[in-house]
C-alpha cells in the first residue's frame, strides 16, 4: 500500500487485522484528490429538496451552475427547488461589497417567485468580503414577511459535514412557528431526500402500520410543515451524518425523542418500521408491522433468492458519501450474495467504522476520505467485480472494467425500502451480468 | 411583425440576480486546458469543493477520469494565506501522479486573500531545485467573479502558450488553437492535418485523454494531449489558425486592459506569427474559409477527400432544405460557438429569433450583425443573460427548433419544440464528448441531426402516423 500517502496511512485499515480505530473526521489532505465537495455543497444537498423554498447562492456563478437541479429529488407540487439562482458576484462587488446586491436580488426574487421562506447560502467569498448577510436577511424578512435564513457555509470553513450541521441550524429556526392539529402517532422523517419518489413510498408502508408522517425534511419538504415539525411525537433519523445535528437540537428543545434508522435493504428497513412500532409501544401497530414485513418478504424473498443464486461469489467495493448507507449496503449486497470487499464513506465517523468493521468479513479495507489513486489501487487488489458509489467514482470502475451502482444523490431509481431492494438487486445485475465485460477481459 | 420578440419582453436589463445561469465558472474552463496537455495534473487552488464540482460536472459529459487537485483551503489558510497548502497539495500530487506539468488555476477564494501564486510556485521551485523530476508548472488566474468558463479556457491557453512558447527561427509547422470544442473535434482536426499532410501543433488537445480508449486500468494520468515539445514548438511555427472572433476581452478584470490578447494574437506579438483569426468553422461558407486558409499556408491543393466530403454536404443541402427553410431557430451556449453556428443556419435557410449567451464580450451583437444585417428586426440578440431571461423573452414567439447544450432542455420541454444537442455539457444524452461540430464532417453530422429532429417532430405530431416523410 505504497501508493497511499503517509498522513492518509491513518484512514485506512483493513478488517479483523488490528485493533486500532481508523482516523476520521478530519479536513481533507491538499494535493490527495479527495472525492469530498466542500462547507456548501453539505448545506445545498440537505435543503436544496425543499420545494417552495427560494434558494439563492450568494456568490460568483459557480457554485449555483454546479448545483442546478442536480438532485433527484422529487416534488409532489412547488418546482421552485429545482431553478438556480445567484447574486452572481463580479470583480466590483467583490471590491465595493456586495450586500446591495444580495438584498435587491432577493426581492425581486420574492416578489417573482412568492416562495414561503428564503435560504440565503453564502459562499467563500462572501465569508472573506465580510458582506453582512445576516442584517439583510433580517430587512428582507422584516420586508416581506416571510422566513429569510442566512446559511453561512462559506466552502473552506470545514469540511461537508459541518454544512449539514450549518442546514441543521437553518432547518431549526424554521421549526416551532405554526400550531396544526396533528394526529397522535406522528412521526417526522429526516434524512431522506425523496430522491425517485423513495420518500412517497416510506409514507406508505408507515400509513400501513397506522403512523401519520408529520414532516418531512427535506425531502419533498415544505416550510410550512417543517414550522409544524416540532408537534410530532418521534424523529426518525436516516442519513445520521447529516440530521442527527437538527434531530439533537429538536430533542433539546421541544422533547421529541429520536431514533436512527436506514430504509436501505430489507432488513434495515424492517427494523426501521419496528423501532417505531416498539416506540409507540403499540401492539396493534407492532401486528401491523409484522405483517406487512411477513407480507414483503414472501414477496421478496423469491425473486431475490434468483439473483443471490446467479450473483453469489461477487464481490463489491462501497464508496458513498455517507457511513451509515454503507452499513446498510453491505447487509443488502450480503442478501443477494454479494460481499463487500472494500468500505468507505467521505464522512464517517468513529462509531459508523466501528460498527462497518465488526460487520465486515477478514481483509475487508476500510477507507475514510478516499481518492481515486486509493481506490483504483484498492479494487484491483481485492478483485472486486462491481463498484457501488456516484458518479465521480464511476471512471474508476468503468476503466478498469468494473460494474457500476450509482447510488448518490442524482440517481433516478429508487433505491430505499421493499421496492429498493429490488431495484437494487436488478441493478447489481445488470452491471454484473451484461456480456459486455467480454471486451474488456485483457 | 407580431412574431417579434421586444425590447419589452426581455426585461433581463432590471434583473439584478441570475437564473438558471447559461455559464460555467473559469477554472472549469482552465482544467478543461490543462487536460488537454500530456502529463498535466490540474490543481485548483481554493476550497475543495471548487475541484469536486468540477469534476462531477465534467465527468457526466465526458465519462472519463477527471482527476483534480485541490489545495484545500481552511478558514486558517484563508486569515493566514495558502502557501502551506499550496506546497503540501503540490507535494501530495507529485507523490501520487508524478506528472510533467501542473497546471495550477486559482479561484475566487485565492484571488480574494491575495494570494501570489506566481510567487507561490516560483519559491516552490526554488526550494526543490535539486529535484530533476520537478513538473513544469503553468498558471492561469482564473476567479470565477470574472467572465465565465470559456473566459478560463481561453486565459489558460494564453497562460501556457505565453510561458511555455520557445522563440527562435521559424519552421514550417502551424498551429492550430481550436478553443472549447469536442474530443471528436479535435480528432477530426488531426485528421485534416494528416490528409493536407501539414505538420500542426493543435493546443490543448483533449480528443484522448478526455474521451480514451477502454484502458484496462485506471489511468492516473489519461494518456493523450499536446505534448511539451509541441507546446514549446507553437512558438516557432509560421502561421497560427486560432477560432473564435469575439473571444470575451471585455469580461478580463477589471484591472487588467480590456485588450488581453487571445493566445493567437500573443503569439503574432511576441513571436511574429501571423494569426488566422476566423469564426469556428461550421457550415459551408466557414469552412471554405477554414480549409482554404490551410491551402494557402501549407501551399496545398484542397485534398479529394474534403472536395468530396464538401460534395456530399453540398448535396445533402439540396435533399433537406425544404425541411429546414424557415423555421424559427434559438440558438444559445458561449457566445463564438453561438455565433458559428448561427452562419450556418443562415447559409441553410433557418431563421433564428434569439440567440443567447451567459458571456459578456460585448461584440457578439455586432459580430452576430455582420452575418445578419438583414435580421436586424427580427433577431433578438441576448449576451449577458440567463435561461430564464431566455425562457420570459420567448413567451411571445416560440421557436421550431432549438439548438444549445442540456441546460436548455426544460424551455425545449415547455414549448415541446426539439432541441438539437451542442456543445458543453450534454448531461442529458449519451455520447456528448463524440459530437462534431467542426469542418465538413462536423457540418454534415449537425445538419442530419437538425433535419432528423425536425422530421421527427413532424411525424410524432401528425395524427397520421407517417411511415415516410
Amino acid at each position: 500500500m505504497g501508493y497511499i500517502l503517509k498522513e492518509r496511512k491513518n484512514q485506512v485499515s483493513v478488517a479483523g487485522s488490528c485493533s486500532e480505530t481508523i482516523d476520521c473526521n478530519k479536513a481533507s489532505l491538499a494535493g490527495s484528490v479527495s472525492q469530498r465537495a466542500c462547507v456548501f455543497c453539505g448545506s445545498r444537498v440537505v435543503l436544496y429538496p425543499i420545494a417552495d423554498a427560494l434558494h439563492l447562492i450568494h456568490g460568483p456563478i459557480g457554485c449555483a451552475a454546479y448545483t442546478w437541479d442536480i438532485r433527484g429529488s422529487l416534488s409532489s407540487g412547488p418546482q421552485l427547488h429545482r431553478l438556480s439562482f445567484s447574486t452572481d458576484i463580479q470583480e466590483r462587488d467583490v471590491i465595493f461589497g456586495g450586500e446591495k446586491k444580495l438584498k435587491s436580488a432577493l426581492n425581486e426574487l420574492i416578489n417573482l417567485y412568492q416562495p414561503k421562506a428564503a435560504f440565503v447560502y453564502t459562499t467563500c467569498i462572501v465569508g472573506v468580503i465580510g458582506d453582512d448577510v445576516e442584517k439583510i436577511c433580517q430587512l428582507v424578512e422584516q420586508e416581506k414577511g416571510i422566513p429569510v435564513i442566512p446559511v453561512q457555509s462559506p466552502g473552506f470553513q470545514g469540511t461537508k459535514k459541518d454544512g449539514y450541521r450549518i442546514a441543521c441550524e437553518a432547518l431549526f429556526k424554521l421549526t416551532g412557528r405554526i400550531n396544526k392539529p396533528t394526529p397522535p402517532h406522528s412521526i417526522n422523517i429526516l434524512g431522506d431526500f425523496n430522491l425517485a419518489g423513495e420518500l412517497w413510498m416510506l409514507v406508505g408502508y408507515y400509513k400501513q402500520i397506522g403512523v401519520n408522517v408529520n414532516c418531512s425534511l427535506t425531502g419533498d419538504g415544505r416550510v410550512e410543515d417543517i414550522g409544524n415539525a416540532h408537534n410530532a411525537s418521534l424523529n426518525v433519523v436516516q442519513c445520521s451524518g447529516s440530521m442527527s445535528y437538527l434531530a439533537v437540537m429538536m430533542e433539546e428543545k421541544y422533547g421529541i425523542p429520536w431514533k436512527k434508522v436506514s430504509y436501505f435493504g430489507i432488513e434495515d428497513m424492517s427494523e426501521a418500521l419496528y423501532e417505531v412500532a416498539r416506540f409507540f409501544d403499540d401492539q396493534e401497530m407492532m401486528e401491523k408491522a409484522r405483517e406487512l414485513v411477513r407480507k414483503e418478504f414472501a414477496r421478496l424473498m423469491p425473486m431475490l433468492q434468483w439473483y443471490k443464486e446467479r450473483l453469489a461469489g461477487k464481490k463489491a467495493a462501497i464508496y458513498v458519501g455517507g457511513a451509515f448507507k454503507a452499513i446498510s449496503l453491505v447487509k443488502a449486497l450480503r442478501l443477494i450474495g454479494v460481499q463487500s470487499v472494500i468500505v468507505g464513506s467521505q464522512t464517517g465517523t468513529k462509531e459508523d467504522y466501528e460498527i462497518i468493521r465488526k460487520l465486515c468479513d477478514e481483509g475487508t479495507i476500510i477507507v475514510d476520505d478516499s481518492n481515486p489513486v486509493e481506490l483504483s489501487h484498492f479494487v484491483k487488489e481485492k478483485g472486486a467485480d462491481i463498484f457501488i458509489g456516484g458518479v465521480k467514482e464511476r471512471p474508476i470502475a468503468f476503466k478498469i472494467g468494473l460494474g457500476f451502482c450509482d447510488h448518490n444523490h442524482e440517481r433516478k431509481e429508487a433505491l430505499s425500502g421493499y421496492d429498493g431492494m429490488l431495484n437494487f438487486a436488478k441493478e447489481i445485475y445488470s452491471t454484473a451480468m451484461s456480456p459486455i465485460w467480454q471486451f474488456t477481459k485483457k | 411583425m407580431a412574431s417579434v420578440i421586444t425590447e419589452k419582453d426581455i426585461k433581463h436589463k432590471y434583473y439584478v440576480s441570475t437564473r438558471n445561469a447559461c455559464k460555467l465558472c473559469a477554472p472549469l474552463g482552465a482544467c478543461l486546458v490543462f487536460k488537454g496537455i500530456e502529463g498535466c495534473v490540474p490543481m485548483v487552488h481554493g476550497s475543495q469543493g471548487c475541484a469536486t464540482y468540477i469534476r462531477r460536472y465534467t465527468i457526466s459529459h465526458f465519462r472519463e477520469p477527471m482527476d483534480i487537485a485541490s489545495s484545500n483551503f481552511s478558514e486558517r489558510t484563508t486569515v493566514y494565506g495558502g502557501s502551506q497548502n499550496f506546497i503540501t497539495g503540490i507535494d501530495n500530487v507529485i507523490a501520487q501522479y508524478h506528472p510533467k506539468v501542473m497546471g495550477i488555476a486559482s479561484t475566487c477564494l485565492a484571488e480574494t486573500i491575495g494570494e501570489d501564486v506566481p510567487a507561490l510556485i516560483r519559491d516552490y521551485q526554488d526550494a526543490n531545485i535539486d529535484n530533476k523530476d520537478l513538473p513544469l508548472f503553468v498558471f492561469a488566474s482564473t476567479p470565477s467573479y470574472c467572465g465565465s468558463h470559456i473566459d478560463g479556457f481561453h486565459h489558460a491557453v494564453l497562460a501556457t502558450l505565453s510561458s511555455m512558447a520557445d522563440s527562435g527561427k521559424q519552421g514550417v509547422h502551424i498551429n492550430i488553437l481550436p478553443s472549447m470544442v469536442s474530443p471528436a473535434d479535435m480528432r477530426y482536426l488531426h485528421e485534416i492535418i494528416q490528409e493536407f499532410e501539414i505538420d500542426a501543433v493543435i493546443f490543448p488537445d483533449y480528443s484522448k485523454s478526455l474521451d480514451n480508449v477502454f484502458t484496462h486500468e485506471y489511468q492516473l494520468i489519461p494518456s493523450g494531449g499536446t505534448t511539451i515539445k509541441d507546446i514549446r514548438r507553437t512558438g516557432t511555427a509560421k502561421a497560427t489558425i486560432e477560432f473564435g472572433t469575439v473571444f470575451a476581452k471585455a469580461s478580463t478584470r477589471v484591472r487588467a486592459t480590456k485588450n488581453t490578447p487571445t493566445a493567437g494574437e500573443w503569439l503574432q506579438e511576441n513571436r511574429y506569427i501571423h494569426n488566422f483569426q476566423m469564426p469556428l468553422p461550421i457550415g459551408i461558407n466557414a469552412c471554405d474559409h477554414f480549409y482554404n486558409t490551410l491551402c494557402e499556408i501549407g501551399h496545398k491543393d484542397m485534398p479529394e477527400k474534403f472536395i468530396e466530403e464538401r460534395g456530399r454536404l453540398v448535396d445533402s443541402y439540396v435533399d433537406g432544405h425544404k425541411y429546414v427553410f424557415g423555421k424559427k431557430v434559438m440558438i444559445y451556449g458561449e457566445e463564438d460557438l453561438v455565433l458559428g453556428l448561427l452562419s450556418f443556419c443562415k447559409e441553410i435557410g433557418l431563421e433564428p429569433i434569439l440567440i443567447g449567451s451567459g458571456g459578456n464580450s460585448g461584440s457578439m451583437r455586432r459580430e452576430a450583425f455582420k452575418i445578419f444585417p438583414e435580421s436586424e428586426l427580427t433577431l433578438k440578440v441576448m449576451d449577458n443573460c440567463d435561461f430564464e431571461t431566455m425562457n420570459e423573452a420567448l413567451c411571445t414567439v416560440s421557436p421550431d427548433l432549438i439548438i444549445g447544450n442540456s441546460k436548455g432542455y426544460y424551455i425545449s420541454r415547455k414549448l415541446k419544440v426539439p432541441l438539437v444537442r451542442v456543445g458543453f455539457p450534454i448531461h442529458d444524452r449519451f455520447g456528448g464528448q463524440r459530437l462534431h461540430h467542426l469542418g465538413y464532417k462536423g457540418t454534415q453530422e449537425l445538419f442530419d441531426r437538425i433535419v432528423n429532429a425536425l422530421i421527427e417532430y413532424k411525424q410524432e405530431n401528425s395524427p397520421i402516423g407517417y411511415k415516410y416523410i
